[in-house]
């Protein structure tokens, strides 16, 4: 257990350590000298590619300059914001709760809509299988700005039940103001998951205990609910935490779509105006997330069903 | 790891079984599309470039069949020659990322080893880069464009199909007839490239396949967030980047009209490619 938890560490922290040579080595790949490549587009005065030079140590040798660059990234010190000229750290903070709020609500929602769709089209063979089987295949293919676009032609624009743009003020204000955003977001993931929590459900349908209950004369819908949906719950939980990297990739597009200030219209908008410290700081988060998304759903699934082992799964 | 049963050829495709209909049809729609991409300028009953403010945001029905943009353009010229730039991008991702992760999937598994380690990897570092993601980075070093994104994407697609290629040639290594052609004395690169390789491509095919679906998806967010193919150029991505002003005033066709067509052409080619991997699969 111990040994399996500092191997997985170990192999955490080469994938970070990798990641963070790669996005800082972004800066040197970057056509033209680092120092106007940061200030491109901007009065690149004397005074201030001295001051740029001196802030990312650029005249020192590069193993050092990324060692000073990755001993402020471990402090939560990201450099500073070219075009907002503050800390990228505290710029993503302010950033970060709305975001946050975005995607716990697409995932609730993904977590919901998938699960009960997969449990439906699996215990209702026929029509409703197919249904489902094509509902979540259009749902697939369909990017979330466009769904974006449709609930806000359809529910701000037409019925004026929900607000298009921003991201709102308070708890209930920003449930309201992200209620769309979170659907765009969900119904891509909802329908992967559906697909995932169905074919779980039917290999434990096909399990032998299922039989036997059966013979037993439990009734069916007991049988679905305490045993084969807990059975297939592993399965299904152990994919949905795997959707939480997307989901935060995919609040770029949302976000964009529906003018929501949070992480993902902060990355879209430090590109277009070419804010090179804050890109490196949201790709560099983003890859954490997804390396300990991973991490997490190793160490979880061992919980959600004791038969799993740790390290048996490899 | 999963092992595939490989079926040799695909002369089956397009036979009888469950779901026959729906594998003609998505075929159907890709070879409209590839006729749209290639015959835009003959099919397109309009200028897809040609302004017409007396048209803006023009319903559909009379001069302009699926309506206008808000500059009066015709859309269903501009969703035709839209054709070109979707499938052309995808395609180059898909190419590159096949060619490089076949690379890197039999490189594996044909040396095992160190080799085989450094290549999983440095595989497993590029699956921590979501393409979205690398592709958005790369646009913020060289500029939004078409090229820089495409290569990018492949490089963040060649994973996939390389730890798919390496898990089925490792198994297909295991048969009866490598061991025989090492034998007889051919070298391994002869083998992997002509014996081995055309036994594990439908594999290859039905995975890339799946993978141009998810390339479009991608590309076309680009280029709605600005990043990709840049307006005011005949693009699915673009028009939406284009149409979204008009949304508010209630007109949602320069959005929906290139949004449908992503959506056709995502799900025609899962449809081939999940069929494709069901045969495969099927033994």
């Amino acid at each position: 257990m111990a040994g399996f938890l500092l191997w997985r560490l170990a192999g955490m922290a080469a994938i970070l350590g990798a990641s963070s040579v790669l996005v800082f080595g972004a800066l040197q790949l970057a056509p033209g000298d680092p120092a106007t490549f940061l200030l491109s587009g901007r009065s690149a005065t004397p005074e201030a590619i001295a001051a740029i030079r001196a802030q990312y140590r650029l005249d020192d040798p590069l193993p050092v300059q990324y060692l000073h660059w990755i001993g402020g990234v471990l402090t939560g010190d990201f450099g500073r914001s070219v075009q907002f000229r503050t800390d990228v750290g505290g710029l993503i903070a302010s950033r970060a709760p709305i975001t946050l709020t975005l995607i716990a609500m697409a995932f609730a929602l993904t977590m919901i809509l998938g699960v009960a769709l997969g449990v439906w089209s699996a215990t209702r063979p026929g029509a409703v299988d197919k249904a489902v089987l094509v509902g979540s295949s259009v749902a697939v293919a369909t990017p979330s700005f466009v769904l974006g676009f449709v609930l806000i032609a359809l529910f701000s624009v037409k019925l004026g039940w929900f607000p298009s743009i921003g991201a709102g003020e308070g708890l209930a204000d920003r449930l309201h103001h992200l209620a769309l955003p979170a659907v765009a977001l969900a119904l891509t993931f909802a329908g992967v998951l559906s697909r995932v929590s169905r074919t779980a459900m039917i290999d434990q349908l096909g399990q032998e205990y299922v039989t036997v209950a059966r013979g037993r004369g439990v009734p069916e819908p007991t049988i679905v609910r305490r045993h084969v949906l807990r059975g297939a719950m592993t399965v299904t939980l152990t994919y949905g935490g795997l959707l939480v990297p997307g989901l935060l990739v995919s609040t770029v597009l949302v976000e964009t779509a529906f003018g929501v200030n949070g992480l993902g219209q902060l990355l879209q908008y430090s590109v277009t105006v070419k804010d090179f410290p804050v890109v490196q700081a949201l790709t560099l988060l983003t890859v954490a997330v997804f390396v300990l998304a991973n991490l997490v759903v190793d160490l979880l699934a061992p919980l959600a069903d004791p038969r799993v082992r740790l390290g048996a799964v490899s | 790891m999963e092992t595939f049963a490989v079926r040799p050829g695909l002369r089956r495709l397009g036979g009888r079984g469950r779901g026959g209909g729906l594998l003609r049809a998505a075929l159907a729609v890709i070879a409209l599309l590839v006729l749209a991409a290639a015959l835009a300028p003959l099919i397109a009953p309009a200028d897809p470039d040609a302004v017409d403010l007396s048209a803006a945001l023009a319903g559909p029905g009379g001069d302009h069949l699926l309506g206008a943009d808000a500059s009066g353009r015709d859309l269903l010229s501009r969703v035709i020659y839209g054709a070109r730039t979707g499938l052309l991008g995808p395609l180059g991702v898909v190419a590159i990322s096949t060619v490089l992760g076949v690379l890197v999937g039999l490189t594996a598994a044909w040396h095992g080893g160190w080799v085989d380690t450094a290549l999983s990897r440095s595989m497993e570092l590029v699956f921590a880069f979501p393409g979205l993601l690398l592709a958005i980075l790369v646009v913020a070093m060289y500029g939004p464009g078409q090229i820089g994104p495409m290569i990018t994407l492949a490089v963040a697609y060649t994973p996939f199909v390389g730890r798919l290629v390496r898990g089925v040639a490792r198994g297909e290594m295991g048969r009866p007839y490598i061991a025989a052609y090492r034998a007889l004395g051919f070298g391994g690169l002869a083998i992997c490239l002509r014996h081995l390789l055309p036994n594990i491509a439908p594999v290859i095919l039905a995975q890339s396949t799946i993978n141009f679906g998810y390339a479009l998806l991608d590309l076309a967010g680009l280029a709605f967030l600005g990043l990709g193919v840049q307006p005011p150029a005949a693009d699915w991505g673009a028009m939406i980047n284009e149409g979204q002003s008009a949304v508010l005033q209630g007109a949602l066709g320069p959005i929906l009209v290139p949004g449908l067509a992503i959506v056709l052409s995502v799900i025609a080619f899962n449809i081939v490619g999940e069929s494709l991997a069901d045969r495969v699969s099927r033994r």
